[in-house]
C-alpha cells in the first residue's frame, strides 16, 4: 500500500516540477553565506549601484555591519552616504510616485527579493541585459522581458548584445542564437563581472534571511540533543514495557 | 500536614481521582502501533501553536499598514523572533500532517464506528475549526499570498446564490480585503477560534475516555463479565479505575494503564516528531515553498495579482475538488460535501467489523483508492487548473466520492474475516 502511494506521489510530483519550470534556463548562483569578503563586496555594490532606486527598508545598517564583520566606523565612512544613523534602515529618498513616473513601476524593495525570486533568478537576471533600441533605457532583459530597469551595472559589464552565429543546420547555413556577449567596454572582464554579480546576489540572499547561519548553528545542536533524547526515550520505554510483552 | 491538605482539596475537588480516571488508571489497549502517536502529537503541536502564538502577538501589529513590517521586525530585530515565527508557521503545516494521519488511522481501524460516532464528530469539528484558524492566520503576515489566497477563499462564499455577495461583505467588513478584514481575522485567530479549539479538544478526549480507545484489531477490550472471557494473570496485574468496570459488570482485558506505559511510549513519538519538526524549522523553514510561499515575502498589493494563486498545501485537496466542477457554486458545494462525507462516515459505513485487518479485500482496495485520491487532489490543487490537470482533478474527485458511495453499499453485507477474541 505504501509503495503504491509513494509511486503515485512521485509521479505527480515530477509533473509538478515541469509545470513550475521557468521559461529561461537559470544559472546556479554560487551562494556562500560564510564568505564574508564576498558579502562585503556585495554590500558595497548594493550601496553604490542599487540603493539609489531600491530600498532595503527592513534591514538596518548596524545589522549588516555586525553580521558581515564590518567595523562601524569603516562602514559609516564607506557605505553610508547621506548622513543616516547606524541603527537606521537602509532606505533612500526616492518617492514611490517618482519611481513609477520615471521607470513605469516603483522599483521594488529588495530586502526579501532573494526569497521572492530565488538567488538563481537574480544571478541570471543581472547577467541577462542586452541592447535593445526599442526600450526607453536602450536595454531589455532575457529573464524579465520589457523590464523597466536600466542596466545599472553597465559601467562594470559593458553593453551586451544578442549574438548570432552562422551554423549548418541540416546542410543549410542558418543564423543561430548563441547568447548575449558584452562589447567589452566595461571595467570588468566577463569572469570578474560574474563574480561581482555573485557577490551582490550573495548579499541579497543574506539580507533575505540574516538569521540563516545562526539558525543552522543552533539547528545542529538541537538535532544532537533530540537524537540523544530519542535514544533515552526509547530506552525508557523499553524498560517500562518489559512487563507488558 | 501535606497529606491533610491533599485530602482537604480532594474532598472538595477530586483532582487525584480524575487524574486516575483519565491518566494513571485509564485502560488503554496494549497493542497501539505507530499510527497511535498522532493524537498526542496533535496535542503537542496545539500547545506549540498557542505558546509561540502568544509570543508572536507581543510584537505583531494587526494593521494593513504595519502587519508586514512587524513580521519583518520579528524576523530581524526580536531576539529569537525568527525561531518563534518558524515554529509557528511550520507548526501550522505540522498540525495538518499529524491531523491527517490521525484521521487516516481512524479510518483504517474503524475508530468512527459505533459507539465512537460522537468522538468522530468532535474530531471533524476540530478539523473544521482548525481549517478556519489556519486560513485566518495566513492572512496576518499581509503578504501577497495572504491577500490573494484570502481573496479566493472568501470568494467561495460569494458563489452562494442570493446571499453570496452580502455574505462576503459581512466576512470582510469592507468592499475589499482591507485592514478591517485583517483586524477581525486577528481577533478570531488569537482568541475566538483557539478557545473553541481547546474546548473541542477537551470534549474529544472526554468522549474518547467515555467509550474507550479503539485499537488496531478493532475489538473491544471491555468484555461482559458473564464468564465468556476470562482475565489472564497479566490482565489482573493492573488496577484500573472502577468507573471503567461499571461496578463489576465489565472485565478489562489486554489493557495497560495509560500512564506510565503510553506516556513513555508517546515520548518516543514526540522525540521522533521533534527531530523532523526541528529539522524543518532550522534548515527548511520555507518547506520548499509549501509552508511559506515565496510571493508571501512581498507585501500585499491589491493592484498586482500573482501569476498563480495556490492555497497552502493543506487546503489543496479540497481546493482541487472546488475547481474540478465547472460551475462555481456547485464546486463550492462539492468541496463542502467532501468534508461532510468524512463526518458522515459512522453512518455511511454499515459494517460491523472495524479494523481493516479483518475486512474484505474490496475495502482494502477502496481505502487505498481514498488515500491516492486525496493525495492526488492535494498535488493537483497546487497546479494551475488547465488542460489535463482539470481532467485529472475531475477523475480523482470522482474516485474520492466513490470511496464513500462504494463503502455504503458493500459494507452492509461485507465478506469479513472472523475477529479474534483477544487483541493480537
Amino acid at each position: 500500500m505504501m509503495k503504491t502511494l509513494l509511486s503515485a506521489v512521485a509521479l505527480l510530483a515530477s509533473s509538478l516540477a515541469i509545470a513550475a519550470g521557468p521559461t529561461v534556463q537559470l544559472d546556479k548562483a554560487p551562494i556562500d553565506l560564510t564568505d564574508k569578503a564576498s558579502l562585503q563586496n556585495g554590500a558595497r555594490l548594493f550601496q553604490n549601484y542599487c540603493l539609489g532606486c531600491h530600498q532595503m527598508q527592513y534591514q538596518r545598517y548596524s545589522r549588516t555591519f555586525a553580521d558581515l564583520d564590518i567595523p562601524e566606523e569603516l562602514g559609516m565612512e564607506h557605505l553610508m552616504f547621506t548622513g543616516e544613523k547606524v541603527g537606521d534602515h537602509i532606505t533612500n529618498n526616492m518617492s514611490a510616485k517618482d519611481g513609477e513616473k520615471w521607470f513605469g513601476a516603483t522599483p521594488p524593495d529588495l530586502t526579501n527579493v532573494a526569497r521572492v525570486r530565488g538567488p538563481d533568478w537574480l544571478y541570471t537576471y543581472l547577467r541577462a541585459f542586452y541592447a535593445d533600441d526599442s526600450r526607453p533605457f536602450g536595454v531589455n532583459n532575457e529573464v524579465f522581458p520589457l523590464v523597466g530597469m536600466p542596466h545599472v551595472l553597465q559601467e562594470l559589464q559593458g553593453l551586451p548584445s544578442k549574438t548570432y552565429e552562422t551554423r549548418l543546420v541540416d546542410g543549410e547555413p542558418k543564423q543561430v542564437y548563441v547568447g548575449i556577449k558584452t562589447d567589452g567596454s566595461g571595467e570588468l572582464s566577463e569572469e570578474e563581472y560574474d563574480r561581482a554579480v555573485a557577490d551582490l546576489v550573495n548579499y541579497l540572499e543574506y539580507v533575505g534571511e540574516p538569521t540563516k547561519l545562526e539558525a543552522h548553528a543552533l539547528g545542529y545542536k538541537v538535532m544532537i540533543f533530540l537524537l540523544i533524547f530519542l535514544v533515552l526515550a526509547y530506552l525508557l520505554k523499553k524498560e517500562y514495557w518489559k512487563d507488558v510483552h | 500536614m501535606f497529606k491533610n491538605l491533599m485530602s482537604w482539596i480532594e474532598y472538595r475537588l477530586p483532582f487525584m481521582d480524575k487524574m486516575n480516571l483519565h491518566v494513571m488508571q485509564y485502560p488503554a489497549p496494549k497493542n497501539f502501533n505507530f499510527w497511535y502517536f498522532f493524537g498526542s502529537l496533535a496535542m503537542l503541536v496545539l500547545v506549540n501553536q498557542i505558546v509561540t502564538g502568544i509570543w508572536l502577538t507581543m510584537n505583531y501589529e494587526p494593521s494593513a499598514e504595519g502587519a508586514f513590517a512587524s513580521v519583518e521586525y520579528i524576523m530581524r530585530d526580536v531576539d529569537y523572533g525568527w525561531l518563534l515565527r518558524y515554529m509557528h508557521s511550520t507548526g501550522a503545516s505540522a498540525f495538518f500532517v499529524v491531523v491527517y494521519l490521525h484521521m487516516l488511522r481512524g479510518m483504517m481501524y474503524g475508530s468512527y464506528q459505533k459507539p465512537r460516532e460522537l468522538l468522530w464528530i468532535f474530531g471533524m469539528l476540530i478539523f473544521l475549526v482548525l481549517m478556519a484558524e489556519a486560513f485566518m492566520g495566513y492572512l496576518l503576515p499581509w503578504g501577497q499570498m495572504s491577500f490573494w489566497g484570502a481573496q479566493v477563499i472568501i470568494g467561495i462564499f460569494g458563489t452562494i446564490p442570493f446571499i453570496g455577495e452580502d455574505l462576503t461583505l459581512w466576512i470582510r467588513g469592507d468592499y475589499v480585503i482591507s485592514g478591517a478584514t485583517l483586524n477581525r481575522f486577528f481577533a478570531l485567530h488569537v482568541i475566538a477560534l483557539p478557545l473553541v479549539l481547546v474546548i473541542l479538544v477537551f470534549l474529544h478526549i472526554m468522549a474518547l475516555h467515555e467509550v474507550g480507545s479503539n485499537n488496531p484489531d478493532g475489538i473491544d477490550i471491555k468484555k461482559d463479565n458473564d464468564g465468556s472471557v476470562e482475565q489472564t494473570e497479566a490482565d489482573k496485574k493492573f488496577t484500573f479505575h472502577q468507573y471503567f468496570t461499571r461496578g463489576g459488570k465489565k472485565i478489562i482485558v489486554d489493557a495497560i494503564p495509560f500512564h506510565p506505559y503510553y506516556t513513555v511510549k508517546d515520548l518516543v513519538g514526540v522525540a521522533g516528531f521533534l527531530l523532523i519538526f526541528a529539522w524543518v524549522i532550522f534548515f527548511l523553514p520555507e518547506g520548499g515553498g509549501y509552508f511559506l510561499e515565496p510571493p508571501n515575502f512581498e507585501p500585499a498589493n491589491p493592484l498586482k495579482t500573482p501569476d498563480h494563486i495556490a492555497p497552502v498545501w493543506y487546503f489543496t485537496p479540497f481546493y482541487a475538488i472546488l475547481r474540478a466542477i465547472p460551475h462555481p457554486f456547485m464546486g463550492a458545494v462539492a468541496m463542502f460535501a467532501a468534508i461532510v462525507a468524512l463526518a458522515l462516515l459512522p453512518w455511511l459505513d454499515r459494517g460491523k467489523v472495524r479494523s481493516v485487518r479483518y475486512r474484505s479485500g474490496l475495502h482494502k482496495v477502496n481505502l487505498i483508492n481514498f488515500c491516492i485520491s486525496f493525495v492526488a487532489l492535494g498535488v493537483l490543487g497546487v497546479l494551475p487548473a488547465e488542460g489535463v490537470y482539470t481532467l485529472m482533478a475531475q477523475i480523482f474527485s470522482f474516485t474520492y466520492f466513490g470511496f464513500f458511495v462504494l463503502l455504503f453499499f458493500y459494507s452492509k453485507n461485507e465478506n469479513t474475516k472472523p475477529l479474534p477474541v483477544r487483541v493480537t
